[in-house]
C-alpha cells in the first residue's frame, strides 16, 4: 500500500487523469480505485506496502507523532478509541497469562505439548478483536490465545494439546477453525468459507493465520492467489516471529518483506509493528473494513518475535543467542501498553488490579480443567470417522469392546485370587 | 509438455465428436421413452445437473470445467445452465481447488470437484490426506465435508505418462474417505447422485476408458428411481454387484476392470465354465457379505485390478476373501493385476493390462480336478 515519493511525484500520473497502467487495472475496485484516483499513484504502488512498518506506539509506550508512524498517503490509519485499546490490553494480560501458565503445565507433565505464544499476544489479541460476530478465524498451532480471545472456553482450546482428542471445539459454533498443524493447509479452508459466503451473498469476512516460515509453503501461494482471483474477503495475517523452529527467515526467503509478497497476487499488503497493538488494531480494523466492503484480499505482516523456544520439546540455544532474545524483551507488546494506557490516563491501579484478577481466574480455570483426569472413550476411535459408519468398522468397534471387557473381567478374577 | 498438450488435444477430438453423436442421438431419440443406448459420460453429467437441480448448495468446479464442459466433457452444459457462481473455473492449483472446497463444505457447499487425471490430483494429496480425510474425526462429527473429488482415472487410452493411473489404492488406504468407481452407466448415475447427497467425502474414480461406453438406459427412469430414496431404495453404498451369475469361480473386478471380467466370462461359458462376476461398486465401504457368499458357493477366486498389484486394493480383496472363505477354497485365490512398473507408455500398455487371456489362464489354475 506505499505511494514511492519518486513515483507519485511524477507529473504525469497525478491528478484524476489515470496513468495507462491504471487503465488497465480493471480487476481493481473499492479503496484501490479511490486511492489511485485520489493520490495519482498506479494501482501497484498502492498495493506496495508502506515503506516502514507502521508502528503508532514506540517501544517506551509513548504515542508517536502521526508522520513518524509509517503511514504513507492511501493508508492512513486512524488511532482506535480508548475503550477499545482497554479492552485489548485486558485481554493481553489475559493471553501472557495463558501463555505461561499453559507452558507451566507442560513442565508439570500435565499436557503434552504446548507451542506458545508468549511475545506474540499483541499479535493474538488483535487478531480475534478485529473481527465481527460472523465473522471467520482460521488459526495455526501457535495461536491458542487468539482462539481463546474469539470466546473458544480454554480448557476446549486446550483439549488439541492434553492429547484427548485432536480438537476440543466446536468450529461452527465459535466460527473458528481448528487449530491447524500442516503448514497454510488452513488458509484455503479460509477462502472456501469466504467463498461460500461470498456466494450466498453474506458479508462474513476471514482471518486466516500463518507464520513467517509458513510462508514458503505451495499453499501458501494457492491461497492468496484464489483469494484474489475470485476476488474475497480474506486477511492473511502472517506473524513474522523471524523463527520457524531453527530457521531464520533469511533462509525462507528473500523478498524485500513478506508483505511485498501481496502485490504478486494483485492484493495490498502492509507491514506492522507486531509488537504494538495500537498499530495492529489499527492495520487490522482497516483491512476488515476495506474486505467487507468489497475490496477483496489483503496480506498484513506483523513483525514479532518468539520469546520462547519453538515447543518445549525444542531447544532453542541451539541457534540463537541470548542477547538477540534480550533485545527483545524491551520491545514487550505489554509493559508498553500499560505505561501508555497509564500515561492517557485510561489505566489505574484499580483496572491494573481487576484486570489481573481476571488473568489469574483463568489461569485456575487452566490449572483445574487440565488437573483432572480425563477419561477417553475408547469407542469414540470409531464414532467420527464417517456420518455412515461402515461395516467394517463396526467389527472393529465389537473387537475393541471384546477386549476391554475381558480386560476388566480378568481385573476383577484376580482381585478374587488376590482375597 | 508438448506431447501431454497434443495427445489430449487428440483425445479431445474424439472426446468432442464423441459428445456431438451422442447429443444428435439424444436428440433424435427425446420423443421416445424408454431405454436408450447412454454414454456413462452422458449419465455423469446428468447425475450432476440433476443434483444442482436439487439442491442449490451444489457446486461443481476445477480445471476447465466451465466453458469447455471438462477435458472429457462431463461437465459439459453446466454452466451455461446454472451459471458461473455454480459451475466455474479455478486457477491451476489442484491443492486449492480441494482446499477452497474444504472451507465451502465448512460453510454449507456442497462442492463437486474435478481432478483434471488421476496424477494431477497428487497435488493435492495433503489436503484431501490431512484435512477432506480427518475433519469429520477431528471435529467428532460437529464437521461434515459433504464433497465428492471426481477423478478420471486408469489407463487404456494410450494415454502419455501421468494420465493413467490407477491410484484408488492411496485412496482406499486413508481412513476417512469414502471411494466409489462404477463401472456401468446405469451405476455412474446412481452412484455419483449418492456420492453428492451422502455427508461423508467421497473420492470418486471414473473409469476413464468407458466414459464413451454405452449402455442401454433410461435415465428418467434411473431418475425417478433415485427420487425414490427416501422410500427405501437400496443405496449402491457398500453393495458390490453381482454382474454375471456363475457356479464354477468368482471373478472380482472393479471400475474398468469389470467389462474385462465379463468378457473373460463370456469366453469361459465357450469352453464350458461358469464364471460368477462381482462388481465391487464402492471399494470403501467394502462389501465383504456379497464378495464371499460368492466365493463360498464357487470356492475358486480371482481378484482383477489395473493397479500395480503389490500392497493394494487387490490385495486387500484377496486377505478378507482368505480371512472368510479360507474352509471353502479350492485353490489359492489368484490375482490379476498391472505389473509392479510405472504405467507404460502407449504402444506397451496392451502387455500391461489385464486381458481376457491373461484372466482365463489364472483361471486355468485354480486346480481343477478335471
Ligand atoms: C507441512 C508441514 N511441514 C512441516 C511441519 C513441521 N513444523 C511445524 S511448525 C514448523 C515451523 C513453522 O514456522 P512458522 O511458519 O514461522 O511458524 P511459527 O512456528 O514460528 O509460529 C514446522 C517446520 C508442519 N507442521 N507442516
Ligand atoms: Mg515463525
Amino acid at each position: 500500500m506505499t505511494i514511492s515519493a519518486d513515483r507519485s511525484a511524477r507529473g504525469e500520473m497525478s491528478g484524476d487523469q489515470p496513468a495507462p497502467e491504471q487503465a488497465e487495472a480493471t480487476y481493481l475496485s473499492g479503496a484501490a480505485v479511490d486511492a489511485v484516483r485520489k493520490f495519482g499513484i498506479t494501482a501497484e504502488d498502492y498495493m506496495l506496502p508502506a515503506r516502514h512498518q507502521i508502528q503508532m506506539v514506540d517501544q517506551e509506550g509513548n504515542l508517536k507523532h502521526h508522520s513518524e508512524q509509517g503511514a504513507e498517503p492511501g493508508h492512513e490509519y486512524p488511532l482506535p478509541g480508548d475503550e477499545e485499546l482497554l479492552a485489548a490490553y485486558e485481554q493481553l494480560v489475559v493471553g501472557r497469562r495463558v501463555n505461561d501458565q499453559n507452558s507451566a503445565l507442560v513442565r508439570q507433565g500435565r499436557m503434552a505439548v504446548y507451542p506458545s505464544s508468549h511475545g506474540q499476544e499483541a499479535c493474538q489479541i488483535a487478531a480475534a478483536l478485529c473481527l465481527a460476530e460472523g465473522d471467520w478465524m482460521f488459526p495455526t498451532y501457535r495461536d491458542a490465545v487468539a482462539v481463546m480471545a474469539r470466546g473458544v472456553d480454554p480448557i476446549e482450546a486446550m483439549t488439541i494439546f492434553r492429547g484427548d482428542w485432536h480438537g476440543g471445539y466446536d468450529p461452527l459454533k465459535h466460527k473458528v477453525g481448528i487449530q491447524c498443524t500442516p503448514l497454510t493447509t488452513q488458509l484455503l479452508h479460509a477462502v472456501g468459507v469466504a467463498h461460500a459466503a461470498k456466494l450466498r451473498g453474506e458479508d462474513t469476512v476471514v482471518l486466516a493465520m500463518c507464520g513467517d516460515g509458513a510462508t514458503s509453503e505451495g499453499d501458501f501461494h494457492e491461497a492468496l492467489n484464489f483469494a484474489a482471483v475470485f476476488h474475497l474477503p480474506v486477511i492473511f495475517f502472517v506473524q513474522n516471529n523471524q523463527y520457524a523452529i531453527s530457521v531464520p527467515l533469511a533462509h525462507q526467503s528473500v523478498a524485500p518483506s513478506l508483505a511485498h509478497k501481496a502485490v504478486g497476487y494483485g492484493m495490498a499488503g502492509e507491514r506492522v509493528d507486531g509488537n504494538d497493538v495500537v498499530a495492529l488494531l489499527a492495520v487490522l480494523d482497516r483491512a476488515v473494513k476495506l474486505a467487507r466492503e468489497g475490496s477483496g484480499p489483503l496480506l498484513v505482516e506483523a513483525h514479532t518475535y518468539r520469546m520462547q523456544a519453538h515447543t518445549n520439546a525444542d531447544d532453542a540455544t541451539r541457534y540463537r543467542q541470548d542477547t538477540e532474545v534480550a533485545q527483545w524483551v524491551a520491545r514487550d507488546p505489554l509493559t508498553r501498553m500499560k505505561k501508555y494506557l497509564t500515561d492517557k490516563g485510561v489505566l489505574d491501579d484499580g483496572g491494573d488490579a481487576r484486570i489481573a484478577e481476571k488473568a489469574e481466574a483463568v489461569a485456575t480455570q487452566l490449572r483445574t480443567g487440565l488437573g483432572e483426569d480425563v477419561r477417553v472413550d475408547p469407542q469414540d476411535l470409531f464414532k467420527h470417522v464417517f456420518a455412515t459408519p461402515t461395516p467394517q468398522l463396526a467389527q472393529q468397534s465389537a473387537l475393541l469392546a471384546d477386549e476391554l471387557a475381558r480386560d476388566a473381567a480378568g481385573a476383577i478374577s484376580e482381585e478374587e485370587t488376590d482375597k | 509438455m508438448s506431447p501431454t498438450i497434443t495427445t489430449s488435444s487428440e483425445a479431445n477430438g474424439n472426446v468432442s465428436s464423441a459428445t456431438a453423436r451422442a447429443a444428435a442421438s439424444a436428440a433424435a431419440n427425446a420423443e421416445e421413452a424408454g431405454p436408450q443406448p447412454v454414454t456413462m459420460a452422458k449419465a455423469l453429467n446428468t447425475a450432476m445437473a440433476d443434483a444442482m437441480h436439487a439442491d442449490d448448495s451444489v457446486l461443481v468446479f476445477g480445471e476447465d470445467v466451465g466453458m469447455l464442459g471438462g477435458v472429457f466433457r462431463i461437465t459439459d452444459g453446466l454452466m451455461k445452465t446454472f451459471g458461473e457462481q455454480r459451475c466455474f473455473d479455478t486457477p491451476l492449483a489442484e491443492s486449492g481447488i480441494v482446499g477452497m472446497a474444504v472451507g465451502m463444505a465448512i460453510n454449507g457447499m456442497r462442492p463437486v470437484i474435478e481432478m483434471q487425471f488421476d496424477a494431477f490430483a497428487y497435488p493435492a494429496f495433503e489436503q484431501i490426506v490431512s484435512h477432506v480425510a480427518k475433519m469429520h474425526n477431528r471435529t467428532k462429527g460437529r464437521v461434515k465435508l459433504p464433497m465428492v473429488i471426481r477423478v478420471p482415472y486408469a489407463g487404456g487410452i494410450g494415454g502419455v505418462e501421468h494420465h493413467c493411473d490407477s491410484s484408488e489404492s492411496y485412496y482406499a488406504h486413508t481412513a476417512g474417505l469414502k471411494v466409489y468407481t462404477p463401472a456401468t452407466v446405469a451405476d455412474a448415475y446412481r452412484m455419483l447422485r449418492e456420492a453428492i447427497d451422502s455427508d461423508d467425502p467421497v473420492m470418486f474414480m471414473e473409469p476413464k476408458k468407458l466414459y464413451w461406453s454405452k449402455d442401454l438406459v433410461d435415465l428418467d427412469a434411473l431418475r425417478a428411481e433415485y427420487g425414490r430414496q427416501a422410500d427405501g431404495r437400496e443405496a449402491t453404498e457398500g453393495r458390490a454387484a453381482v454382474a454375471r451369475s456363475g457356479t464354477d469361480a468368482t471373478l472380482i473386478a472393479y471400475g474398468p476392470s469389470v467389462p474385462t471380467a465379463l468378457a473373460a466370462a463370456a469366453a469361459a461359458a465357450e469352453e464350458g465354465r461358469s464364471l460368477e462376476v462381482i462388481d465391487i461398486r464402492t471399494i470403501v465401504p467394502f462389501d465383504d457379505a456379497t464378495v464371499a457368499a460368492s466365493v463360498r458357493k464357487t470356492g475358486r477366486a480371482v481378484v482383477i485390478a489395473e493397479a500395480h498389484g503389490f500392497a493394494s486394493v487387490s490385495s486387500e480383496i484377496v486377505a478378507r476373501i482368505q480371512e472368510r472363505c479360507f474352509h471353502y477354497l479350492a485353490a489359492p485365490i489368484r490375482r490379476v493385476t498391472g505389473f509392479d512398473v510405472p504405467y507404460p507408455a502407449p504402444k506397451l500398455e496392451h502387455h500391461y493390462l489385464p486381458g481376457v487371456d491373461r484372466i482365463l489362464d489364472a483361471v486355468d489354475d485354480l486346480q481343477w480336478e478335471d
